[in-house]
């Protein structure tokens, strides 16, 4: 490096004549453009930008101007340095852009290789349903109640005003637990759910909303449409004031949560010991919704062209079943419906014979998924 | 209960052009079950008519038959030619003749026709070809003098009817009669109701011994008694076709005219009726329940031994019918009766109920009691008997009626006439309320209370009316369901799916999630699955529930394990060419305490019970823990273009377990364990702090060989109830960790201990030692090789330390580093490797 001069004159010191910038300049970007690719421009780079480069020995040859001259000298070579950065960094990029593009084309792959390593679960329906159907309820306010499959005799029956002799005792073929000793074991394998509403009124009270799903027996052989082992899912409301009104409002809500907006019920009168007025309880068909009726065009697989589905029982919970689980009839009316699972699967699904949903083929619950 | 609308229209004024179908749509609508309405003979069309057998020839036939060759006079000026298979006619009796042009039951059209070398100019038909039952052993003769040749056979053999097939429900008996369905149908069309079981006139007030002699012992079982007797009946005598049709469309077989009427009037009144033949009689007729070790043979042949239960029907002989439910053989009318005692009595229902079902006899009769029939029918019914058989069968009616008891009145029901409002939702106007409970048959007055309160005594054939909502039911059903509307309650705000629930949902939604598809199964068991499974003779687990009818034998107990089920649903996929099955089951099984079983008392039901009585008897349920299980077989993961499968093992069912606790937000902990049904050297226990909740790993080889699943089959079962408690899990807020910022320091150590020392144990050990600046422990290798000597193995640990509040120093990161090697080998004999 010079030392300083003061008689220097930077209009002859050649490195910061302004013609001499001005072409270092354009020696710098004809480099950099002709760079073809990054390795190309790391040495324009370093030729061009690096300590040896000549904008950086003319930075240097600024120190050694006499002061006045020092501010025009720099201006300059400090334009022609950023100058050349700006179009080095522009470069860059450019060509890391090409890099990238090209680095991606050769790592492609066939994505539509295909990749099921991972074993896919499911639910059974069987259960899906039951969430489904508490998850409407929970909605509401209701909660979910449940109770043992082997259960006593008496909250089985006689709760429910089934007495001993009651003719519904022979209607539901019930699965005994045998004693240990001699006589009666008290304890059955439960018929229905309506058990869990005992239990639930004999350790609360009204207001009381359940709703009950479960497992339920019968001793019915395994065939296309029945099995010993069958789901049920069962309501209770007691309260002051609940009317059949407010069971029919209940179950068109329910019918419309399940099968689309719009579904209603229909009730008939029927019987039931646990309740009083009784009643069977239609779905409306929600596939034809009624418009199969009298078109014989047009036949509905699901409603047989009726237009209603029976779908269960249902009614005013009976005085003495209230009086039996504790609560004054004077003061409460309940309701309660139940209605069977496995039918509403299949009606619901197309399922055509119950040993699919009894059997635990994978192929079955696989196609139901997580969810319902 | 199958009702002709024939028979209906007798009783009811319909209106003719009502279809049966509309008939069966308000039946429906009032609360019968209509499950059919059948057009019997609908299908039938003429011309259809009565021929006289003129004369025949029998010819025999290369076949080996012989058929008649007659010839038939059907009205016409010419007799017809008809070839006959059958045998069973002569010359000059009446017979029907379907002519070319008809059409039989089925679409059987009739043609003329060459056969057996002759044209057949129609067809001589039996029963059977007319629909008039199975009788196909020849052709149907009629009565000499029933019709002319040519009358039309269909209205005289009344083919054509439409029947109604009403399933009865319990409390419905008198639904179990025309009767009932008629006053039904009445109400229904708003029609007038002419009622069978009207009183007519009796020839004096009975006593016990106004006709045939009779005493009851047991008033309770046998409130009514009626008896009457016919002499001089032609035992010869049909039963006329219209009864004959009625009874068999109804659903019954004409036997002979005097059964046949017995039939006929507990079909129309719902009354059942006994006939005796009184020259088999020996005495008195006494009602009386059975002696130990007394016998009877019934009607169907059958020795029954009796209960001291059943209530008999006895004269001097001894028992001669089953009260309600079926009759003796020694007393049965035959075909040479000519002097019947008519029987019409009302039993109790529930001890028919009993009998029917001690004897496994339910009988048109045993249907009828139980369900309650009219105590104030048996004169109007053994009446009914007599008069049929007077006009039929040429019999005359003995004086006098025998009448044991009284009908009970049924107790007046009074409520207030609003309550039917109050229940239903639908506002009833008083004078309907009244109205609808007149229409079925009771007698409704102001109770005299005030306040709209009525007094309603319900009708004698109505025993299921006795309480005031059974009042609401008939007014709501009567006047229509439809009328009901639809109002959504609103239930006050409630607290979600219980945790317990939430739980469940949880583990089933990550087991699933896991690749596990679920499959629940039926709980019966066998003590062959549990051979299977080896569990040892003093396992808990064969201790189980035991039901007392099976539906199978060989499976008679309630499921203590999940797994037997899970077994076989596993089998069942790989026998149906899934080999890589991976399946779960979340549900109870049932778990008695180890002795007798306590037996639940049995409560009234007329109050709550006791605290102390509900606690006994919920005390007495036998517990009934949830499980969850899975069993895997063949491939966890397949092979594929990414390189080889991997078979599943017993880690899987270990990772299983892990799954379903990290779901329910615990830790598990892993303990080597033998315990059947798994490989002693591959089962692994799992437990929640110190609770055993489980087990896992790989099936004994003698399992998999005797449950016939291939080979290396793994299986988990777990029960978080024992964690959690039966009533579920009680949750608790989460404390949020205190989240350092600091950088973590890493230390890897290879320990070399015995073969024989779990890794869970050296790590429980590092983690110890190690205090509270370790952040995790990982094992990453296991390595065994003849450097480390025999019996022994490498395990290489990376572990992380952190400070909450600081950088770690070198210094203090192998401070706790040694301190964690130092625990290891104080408890596990562990060496640090190289050292």
């Amino acid at each position: 490096m010079s030392a300083p001069n003061s008689d220097y004159d930077p209009k002859r010191v050649t490195p910061l004549e302004p013609a001499e910038v001005a072409r270092t300049v354009s020696d710098a970007l004809a480099a950099f453009s002709a760079a073809a690719d990054l390795e190309q421009l790391k040495q324009a780079r370093l030729a061009h930008t690096g300590d040896r480069s000549p904008l950086a020995l003319a930075n240097r040859e600024i120190g050694a101007l006499p002061p006045q001259a020092r501010k025009e000298a720099g201006q300059r070579v400090g334009a022609a340095r950023r100058e050349v950065a700006e179009a080095l960094a522009a470069r860059q990029e450019e060509l890391e852009a090409e890099r990238d593009e090209r680095v991606l084309v050769e790592e492609a792959v066939d994505v539509t290789l295909p990749w099921d390593r991972a074993p896919r679960g499911a639910r059974h329906p069987l259960t899906t349903i039951q969430e489904r159907v508490a998850d409407v309820f929970v909605a509401m306010g209701w909660e979910v109640a449940e109770g043992p499959e082997v259960e006593a005799e008496w909250l089985n029956f006689d709760a429910l005003n089934i007495g001993p002799d009651h003719p519904a005792r022979t209607m539901q073929d019930t699965f005994w637990v045998e004693a240990g000793g001699s006589g009666d074991s008290g304890l059955v394998l439960r018929t229905h759910t309506s058990p869990v509403q005992a239990r639930t009124m004999l350790s609360r009270k009204p207001p009381i909303y359940v709703i009950c799903p479960g497992r339920t027996f019968r001793t019915d052989e395994l065939d296309a449409t029945h099995t010993p082992v069958f789901s049920q899912v069962e309501g209770l409301a007691v309260d002051e004031g609940l009317t059949m009104a407010h069971l029919k409002g209940t179950l068109d809500h329910f019918a419309s949560s399940m099968f689309g907006d719009g579904i209603t019920t229909r009730l008939r009168p029927s019987y039931f010991p646990f309740t009083e007025p009784s009643a069977e309880m239609d779905l409306q068909c929600f596939v034809c919704r009624g418009a199969s009726v009298g078109d014989p065009d047009n036949p509905c697989r699901t409603c047989g062209s009726e237009g209603w589905i029976e779908w269960g029982g249902c009614g005013m919970v009976n005085p003495r079943v209230l009086v039996a689980c504790g609560i004054d009839p004077d003061r409460y009316t309940g309701f309660a419906f139940g209605m069977g699972l496995e039918r509403t699967l299949m009606f619901r699904h197309g399922i055509e014979d119950m040993h699919d949903m009894v059997e635990g083929d994978v192929r079955f619950a696989a196609a139901f998924g997580m969810e319902i | 209960m199958r009702v002709p609308l024939s028979w209906l229209r007798e009783y009811v004024q319909l209106p003719d052009d009502v279809a049966a179908r509309e008939v069966g749509a308000r039946l429906v609508r009032a609360g019968l079950e209509v499950e059919t309405v059948e057009e019997a003979g609908a299908d039938v069309s003429g011309p259809l008519v009565a021929g006289r057998v003129v004369e025949f020839t029998d010819e025999p036939q290369k076949n080996g038959k012989t058929i008649r060759w007659c010839s038939v006079d059907v009205g016409e000026p010419e007799p017809r030619g008809i070839v006959c298979g059958a045998h069973n006619f002569a010359v000059g009796d009446l017979v029907v003749v379907s002519l070319p042009g008809a059409v039989l039951p089925g679409g059987f059209a009739i043609t003329a026709r060459k056969t057996y070398g002759h044209v057949s100019d129609g067809m001589i038909c039996s029963a059977r070809e007319l629909g008039l039952g199975d009788d196909h052993t020849g052709i149907l003769v009629l009565e000499p003098e029933e019709a002319s040749p040519g009358d039309d056979a269909i209205e005289l053999l009344k083919l054509r009817d439409d029947v109604l097939d009403i399933a009865v429900t319990p409390d419905r008996g008198y639904c179990l009669s025309v009767r009932g369905v008629a006053r039904e149908t009445a109400t229904a069309f708003g029609a007038a109701f002419r009622d069978p079981g009207a009183a007519p006139e009796q020839p004096a007030p009975g006593d016990a011994t106004g006709n045939y002699p009779v005493r009851v012992d047991d008033t309770d079982r046998c409130p009514v008694f009626a008896a009457r007797t016919v002499t001089g009946l032609d035992p010869a005598a049909p039963s006329p076709r219209w009864l004959q049709r009625r009874i068999q469309l109804a659903g019954m077989r004409p036997i002979s005219l005097a059964v046949d009427v017995t039939n006929y009037v507990m079909l129309e009144l719902g009354q059942p009726i006994h006939g005796y033949d009184r020259d088999a009689l020996a005495g008195t007729i006494v009602v009386r329940r059975a002696t130990k070790g007394e016998k009877i043979t019934t009607l169907d042949g059958v020795v029954r031994g009796l209960d001291p239960d059943d209530l008999l029907i006895t004269d001097d002989s001894g028992p001669i019918g089953l009260a309600g439910v079926m009759g003796g053989g020694t007393t049965e009318l035959s075909g040479a009766t000519a002097s019947i005692v008519v029987e019409a009595a009302n039993f109790e229902p529930t001890g028919i109920a009993r009998t029917a079902r001690r004897h496994k006899l339910p009988s048109e009769a045993s249907k009828r009691f139980e369900r309650g029939v009219d105590p104030a029918l048996p004169a109007v019914a053994a009446k009914r008997v007599v008069d049929l058989l007077v006009s039929l069968g040429g019999a005359t009616e003995e004086p006098g009626l025998t009448l044991v008891g009284a009908a009970p009145q049924p107790a007046t029901i009074e409520i207030d006439a609003a309550l039917p409002a109050r229940v239903t939702g639908v506002d009833y106007p008083a004078d309907e309320v009244t109205a609808l409970l007149t229409a079925v048959g009771a007698r409704v007055e102001d109770a005299g209370a005030g306040a709209g309160r009525i007094a309603v005594h319900p009708p004698t054939w109505r025993p299921d009316l006795t309480d005031p909502y059974d009042l609401v039911e008939e007014v709501a059903r009567l006047h229509g369901y439809d009328a009901i509307p639809s109002v959504l309650p609103v239930a006050p705000a409630g607290r979600g799916i219980t945790a317990a629930q939430r739980l469940r949902r949880r583990v089933e939604r990550a087991v699933a999630a896991a690749g596990y598809i679920e499959a629940p199964s039926y709980p019966f068991v066998g003590d062959a699955e549990f051979d299977a499974l080896g569990f040892p003779a003093d396992d808990a687990r064969r201790h189980a529930l035991r039901l007392a009818n099976p539906l199978s034998e060989e499976q008679p107990l309630l499921r203590t394990t999940l797994l037997p089920g899970l077994l076989a649903t596993l089998r069942r996929n790989i026998g149906r060419g899934a080999p890589d099955v991976a399946l779960f089951e979340s549900g109870l099984v049932f778990r008695p305490e180890p002795g007798t079983l306590a037996v639940p008392p049995r409560l009234a039901v007329d109050r709550r019970p006791t605290d102390e009585e509900l606690a006994d008897l919920l005390a007495a349920v036998p517990s009934q823990p949830h499980r969850v299980a899975v069993a895997l077989a063949g491939d966890r993961e397949p092979a594929g273009w990414w390189g080889p499968a991997r078979p599943v093992s017993w880690a899987d069912a270990v990772e299983a377990g892990q799954v379903v606790a990290r779901a329910a937000g615990v830790t598990l902990r892993v303990e080597r364990d033998e315990h059947a049904p798994w490989h002693p050297g591959r089962c692994a226990a799992l437990y929640v702090d110190d609770t055993l909740v489980g087990h896992a790993g790989e099936l004994h080889p003698r399992v998999v060989a005797a449950l016939g699943l291939p080979a290396r089959t793994v299986a988990m079962e777990l029960e978080l109830d024992r964690y959690f408690g039966a009533d579920g899990v009680v949750e608790e807020p989460v404390r949020a960790p205190s989240v350092s910022t600091f950088p973590v320091a890493m230390q890897d150590v290879a320990l070399v201990v015995d073969q024989s020392v779990p890794a869970a144990s050296v790590e429980a050990a590092l983690r110890a030692g190690a205090g509270e600046l370790l952040e995790s422990v990982r094992l990453f290798d296991v390595f065994t090789g003849a450097q480390l000597g025999v019996g022994r193995k490498s395990l290489a640990y990376a572990l992380r330390f952190r400070a909450p509040d600081r950088t770690l120093t070198v210094d203090e990161t192998t401070a706790a580093r040694d301190a964690a090697v130092a625990a290891a080998a104080e408890r596990t004999g562990a060496v640090l490797r190289g050292s």
